[in-house]
């Protein structure tokens, strides 16, 4: 395995994030805490409890996965969409590096910002309200797996993507809604049955509710659902890649 | 000498049923500069795509170094550097980190001395901390040919490296490319230049509509394809060429002051001493003779046009 490959590809994207720090960091803590300060202390204060969890709590998970999905697509997508916009990517074809070397380079970066975005909000929200977290290892596993997961999807976005405009049309069209529409803010359990039935098509839903679980021990679906959604994206983004590096789509001539 | 590069029946088509490169065979001696010569769209550039990596191969096979460049990629890529046509580089990057970026994708460690050697003899050193959006177009092409070499590679793949470049700059990317070949890396390169095949190349190759047409040593192509002309001035000038010189195809100037006679350099006889025999026989007078070698230019043309 080329190590320093995989090496050089996460360093180069890890400073890139570093030389721009606010973008990276500050801006999506930063609009995280505006929506918890919004929904969670203004909104939230007026809420009746959910499931024993105050309405403040309870958006927590919500806003986290929200982030970090919106986070690691964009981070995935950009990263591997600049070399091509620029040109740069014939030195990673020309040079000896599998497909799966290249991706945990590109994805591991993404995945680390982040994760590291998802942790500074979870540390930041204890600020406004108390949090105990019934199972932190899964809540680890399941932030990480998140992250990681989504990464690979949007270093499928920056393969398939010829123009900033389809670059962005994803996420914008897609995922947000599918984010922001999949309990990010209250528990499917609150809509009529036709729409809760309708909600449980959204894999967003799985996800969320997994994280929840991880942190209050009550989610809208059985937990082993959600690990099981997560897992079977994450193989699918994996074969979908391996495809794409098999076949030289979008990126060989 | 050794082949390193060694190309099989390579063919390559687009999706679009485009023929880029045609049954093509070639092989690349270890040490040598091969100049890869033909016009815009002729394969070239895929030709070099398909041998680094960058393209797939439709059918045949390239190896480098007896491996097989898809099979076992990883031995053939470590060994290769590849200098692209376009000025590809992250703008916002240092000159420096750019390289290193570079050297450990191709699996090796950070070497300072080594790099630093290679800025400076790539007149570099002194705008190793600069960003490469600072940089202008030649140093930029120079940073190319620093990351292309960072992991020292035995073959270095030029693909028009001095397109767009000024008098001064090429002749200064001829020296280094010089200096390449005397430390022991081949060198492909593709050019447009004619001049710069005739200047630095060991061996020519011609492409057009993804045929090799030809590979030959430089001298012995210039040689062997090269037509003289010998320019005769007459001390009076005549109306027309007399019949006993008519078997010499003389093409006489509209003055009537000198004609021109062709030969070929390759043969024995040129015909030169029997054409001034005969003139000397009925009684013409030459004031000067002048003569004049085709360019590699002209047999290039030539063999396009044929």
């Amino acid at each position: 395995m080329n190590l320093q490959g995989i090496l050089a590809i996460y360093i180069y994207e890890m400073n890139r994030s570093f030389r721009t720090l606010i973008q990276s960091l500050v801006s999506p803590v930063l609009s995280t805490m505006l929506y918890f300060i919004v929904f969670g202390s203004a909104i939230g204060s007026r809420m009746e409890m959910i499931d024993g969890v105050s309405y403040g709590a309870f958006i927590v998970p919500g806003l986290i996965m929200l982030t970090v999905q919106m986070q690691s697509v964009a981070n995935a997508s950009f990263g591997i969409y600049f070399p091509k916009f620029i040109g740069t990517t014939y030195e990673l074809l020309s040079a000896p590096l599998s497909f799966i070397e290249i991706v945990i380079g590109y994805v591991g970066a993404a995945a680390t910002k982040s994760f590291s975005i998802g942790i500074i909000i979870l540390l930041t929200s204890n600020l406004f309200v108390h949090i105990d977290i019934i199972h932190p290892f899964f809540m680890i596993f399941f932030l990480l797996i998140t992250c990681i997961t989504f990464s690979l999807l949007g270093f499928i976005i920056g393969i398939i993507s010829d123009n900033f405009e389809q670059l962005n049309i994803v996420p914008m069209l897609i995922i947000t809604p599918l984010v922001f529409l999949g309990g990010s803010f209250y528990t499917i359990n609150m809509l009529p049955e036709f729409w809760q039935n309708i909600a449980l098509l959204n894999p967003a839903v799985y996800l969320i509710s997994g994280f929840r679980w991880a942190f209050f021990g009550i989610g809208d679906v059985p937990i082993m659902t959600s690990v099981f959604t997560i897992l079977t994206f994450t193989i699918l983004c994996v074969l979908i890649i391996w495809r794409i590096f098999k076949t030289g789509y979008k990126i060989k001539t | 000498m050794n082949i390193i590069v060694s190309i099989k029946n390579l063919k390559k088509i687009y999706k679009n049923n485009l023929v880029a490169i045609n049954n093509l065979n070639l092989d690349i001696f270890e040490g040598e500069i091969i100049a890869l010569l033909g016009p815009n769209g002729a394969g070239k550039t895929t030709l070099i795509s398909t041998i680094c990596g960058l393209s797939s191969i439709s059918s045949g096979s390239i190896k480098v170094k007896s491996f097989d460049v898809v099979d076992e990629y990883r031995k053939t890529r470590e060994i290769i550097g590849l200098v692209p046509q376009e000025l590809a580089l992250e703008p916002f990057e240092k000159v420096i980190n750019s390289i290193k970026f570079s050297r450990r994708l191709f699996g090796k460690k950070n070497d300072p001395i080594y790099l630093d050697n290679l800025l400076k003899k790539l007149h570099l050193f002194d705008k190793k901390n600069e960003t490469i959006k600072s940089l202008s177009g030649g140093m930029k092409r120079r940073v190319l040919i620093a990351k292309a070499l960072s992991h020292n590679p035995k073959i270095l793949f030029l693909d028009e490296p001095t397109a767009g470049v000024d008098v001064e700059l090429r002749k200064d990317m001829w020296d280094i490319i010089k200096e390449l070949k005397k430390d022991g890396v081949t060198i492909i390169l593709t050019t447009h230049y004619i001049e710069e095949a005739e200047m630095i190349a060991d061996r020519i190759g011609i492409i057009n509509n993804g045929d090799l047409l030809l590979v030959e040593e430089k001298q012995s192509l210039i040689k062997r394809m090269s037509i003289k002309t010998l320019k005769v001035n007459l001390k009076k000038s005549i109306a027309k060429i007399p019949n006993k010189l008519k078997s010499y195809k003389l093409k006489l100037d509209v003055t009537g002051n000198y004609f021109l006679y062709n030969y070929k350099t390759g043969l024995e006889k040129t015909g030169i001493t029997s054409l001034l025999s005969d003139m000397s026989s009925i009684g013409m007078e030459l004031q000067d003779i002048q003569t004049k070698q085709t360019s590699l230019e002209d047999i290039f043309v030539k063999i396009i046009k044929d």
